[in-house]
């Protein structure tokens, strides 16, 4: 299967006012990501990261360049376009403060698909057994105050994909998880990923998460300063570095 | 001109906004009922001052307000108080005579009590003096109208036969009071009418010779020549000439002033000021109530910021998100308003037929019109803060 590039982005930049003057929050980044493709950002904290996802995600707008999502521009969009963008095309999960509080965890994901006024038998049906696949089986109908936070995470991975969104984003998704339970969410994401043919993008801090991912993304003050590529040249930048 | 873009059917983002909206309100009912019920006090309080407004108002005017007449005429410089006016048979019988004037009647005024010999508490009230068959007379509603302007006969007010317990046929003992001595007056009740309350008071109809004759009066008085109506109440061959028969009375008879029915009532004294006393209460009720709502729904959505900023990030459009926010404030107010009236209702239901307490239907009415609107009024703030909400900075992104 030949697959096309969902994302791409031209040399993106984002200026912020500090006390110490002008600083490139992200400094003219241009990236490709596939559909079907797993790609994660890592990089030290203050690199930018959540900066360069939030641009992605239609949430902040850059202070110039382009990101073209399945080919159409996003950064001349006036807010209530990008608000339709996201709701259709974009699936994400933040660091924390994920779900709707008074929503239950199938309420959370069906509610993507309320947004778009898609909500069905069949969707539903698809929403339990996204849910079901993230573990997620016994606790469908509770409230988000009655999970722990990596159960949240969870849920807002299932919201993320249930909508069949051209680009998945996710935030730093394993930071409240135990080790065995990150490796297994994010298994599962990037098989979803791989299965749906989404473009997905993962931040992390935890380096040996990307083992599931087709390629790795690295900045550092702003800026992309490396890129790894295939199953080797990862595993080999995931020991490089641990010691 | 282009309107701000909502790139969806209006009916999808209501459906989504109701949906948020009643979820949120049945997760929460504790909180939500909360409100409710402080609107629920809010209106007991509204409803309340309104109805002492219409019972008090009414008290007042009931019987001037219910005439069938046109015009009432007063002793000039009399201010229009039916109290502090007198008119002599001469003025009267000259007023009789202007073009357009289709009737006539006198109205004689002055207090006095209904006394029982079985130990009850005296009656106080209005004794008012009325011709025969002339404007100024009630209709009875059971028994029969006067007949002649001398009889010992007197017609009841509603007021005064619940207050009273008098029934048609029965005599009624009127104490008043002439030069020092008390006098009581047996009178045979003939009629009641329905409420005709005059100056505070249940009031008794008496044909006015009889009124002069037993009336309160000083020891000069006694025996002094005919009885002095305090005002005549006009009927009018063509009510909608008011202004030109008005015209005429001032031009040819002296020393009179003449007022509508409206004008009169305005007159009455302490009325303008014990109603606009009322009605400022009422608003500042309501004022009170604006404010109640508003700040508590800006409390709720300073702490919803995250929660808004998540359905906004994951694509709920800022029209959904305030038309949510509309729906609640609504809901709450239409339930804290219907508990309210019937919380009004229940409470009425205790009061004993002397306070003057009057549900008027109109009146209630407009004042749940009124405090339905307070709630998405007193919402405005809070709502155009959740419009503002942006979902990067709720999501504590970026700083
Ligand atoms: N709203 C903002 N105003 C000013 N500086 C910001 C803002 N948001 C982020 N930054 C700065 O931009 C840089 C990148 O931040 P961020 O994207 O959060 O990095 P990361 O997610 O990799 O830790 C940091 O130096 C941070 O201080
Ligand atoms: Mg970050």
């Amino acid at each position: 299967m030949t697959s096309t590039i969902a994302l791409e982005t031209r040399n993106i930049i984002k200026t912020y006012q500090s006390d110490s003057g002008l600083i490139n929050a992200v400094d003219d980044v241009s990236i490709q990501v596939r559909s079907g493709e797993f790609v994660a950002l890592v990089g030290p904290s203050g690199s930018g990261k959540t900066t360069m996802l939030s641009i992605l995600a239609a949430l902040l707008k850059q202070t110039s360049g382009q990101i073209l999502l399945d080919g159409v521009e996003l950064s001349d969009m006036p807010e209530s376009e990008r608000v339709k963008i996201r709701r259709e095309k974009i699936g994400f999960t933040f660091q924390s403060n994920n779900m709707v509080p008074f929503l239950s965890a199938l309420e959370n994901v069906e509610l993507m698909l309320r947004l778009n006024n898609r909500l069905d038998k069949v969707g539903k049906l698809r929403a339990q057994e996204l849910l079901a696949r993230l573990g997620l089986a016994e606790r469908m109908h509770n409230l988000p105050g009655q999970m722990s936070g990596g159960q949240q995470q969870r849920v807002a991975i299932a919201r993320a994909l249930i909508h069949n969104p051209s680009l998945v984003l996710a935030d730093e998704p394993t930071a409240s998880l135990d080790t065995e339970r990150a490796f297994q969410v994010v298994e599962t994401f990037a098989n979803l990923i791989h299965e749906q043919n989404r473009a997905g993008i993962i931040v992390t801090h935890d380096l040996r998460m990307c083992e599931y991912v087709d390629r790795v993304l690295q900045m550092q003050d702003g800026k992309l300063v490396k890129e790894y590529t295939g199953k080797s040249e990862i595993l080999e930048f995931i020991n490089g570095t641990r010691h | 001109m282009k309107k701000p873009t909502i790139n969806e059917p209006i009916s999808d983002f209501v459906t989504i906004s109701g949906y948020l909206a009643v979820k949120e309100l049945l997760r929460n009912k504790g909180r939500f009922f909360l409100i409710s019920l402080v609107i629920a006090l809010i209106t007991l309080l509204v409803l309340f001052i309104a109805a002492l407004g219409e019972g008090l108002g009414n008290g007042n005017r009931e019987y001037i307000s219910k005439l069938d007449a046109d015009l009432v005429v007063f002793q000039a410089k009399s201010d229009k108080v039916i109290a502090s006016s007198r008119l002599g048979n001469n003025r009267i019988a000259a007023i009789r005579r202007i073009d357009g004037v289709a009737d006539a009647g006198g109205l004689f005024t002055s207090n006095a009590a209904v006394v029982f010999f079985n130990g009850n508490e005296p009656v106080k009230i209005a004794l008012l003096g009325i011709e025969p068959g002339k404007p100024g007379e009630p209709k009875v509603l059971q028994g029969k109208q006067f007949r002649k302007n001398l009889a010992d006969e007197v017609i009841l007010d509603k007021n005064t036969a619940l207050r009273t317990k008098l029934k048609i046929g029965d005599t009624a003992i009127i104490r008043t009071t002439q030069g020092e001595k008390d006098k009581f007056f047996e009178m045979v009740v003939v009629g009641i009418t329905d409420g005709q309350q005059y100056g505070l008071q249940p009031s008794i109809f008496i044909p006015y010779q009889t009124w002069d004759n037993i009336r309160s009066k000083s020891a000069a008085e006694i025996g002094s020549g005919n009885p002095v109506a305090n005002v005549v109440i006009l009927k009018l061959t063509d009510p909608k000439a008011a202004d030109e028969v008005t015209a005429r009375l001032i031009a040819k008879v002296d020393n009179i002033e003449v007022a509508t029915i409206d004008e009169s009532i305005k007159a009455l004294p302490g009325y303008t000021a014990q109603q606009s006393t009322l009605s400022t209460q009422g608003a500042f009720t309501l004022i009170i109530g604006i404010l109640v709502i508003g700040g508590f729904f800006q409390i709720q959505v300073l702490q919803k910021v995250s929660q808004i900023g998540v359905l906004k990030a994951i694509g709920t459009s800022t029209p959904a998100v305030a038309v949510a926010s509309i729906i609640q404030i609504v809901l709450v107010t239409i339930v804290g308003v219907f508990i309210g009236a019937f919380l009004t209702f229940l409470l009425s239901l205790s009061f004993p037929p002397t306070v003057p307490i009057v549900f008027n239907g109109g009146t209630s009415a407009l004042a749940v019109v009124a405090l339905i609107i307070i709630g998405p009024l007193g919402g405005l703030v809070s709502i155009n803060y959740a419009a503002r909400i942006e979902p990067l900075k709720a999501l504590g992104l970026s700083s």
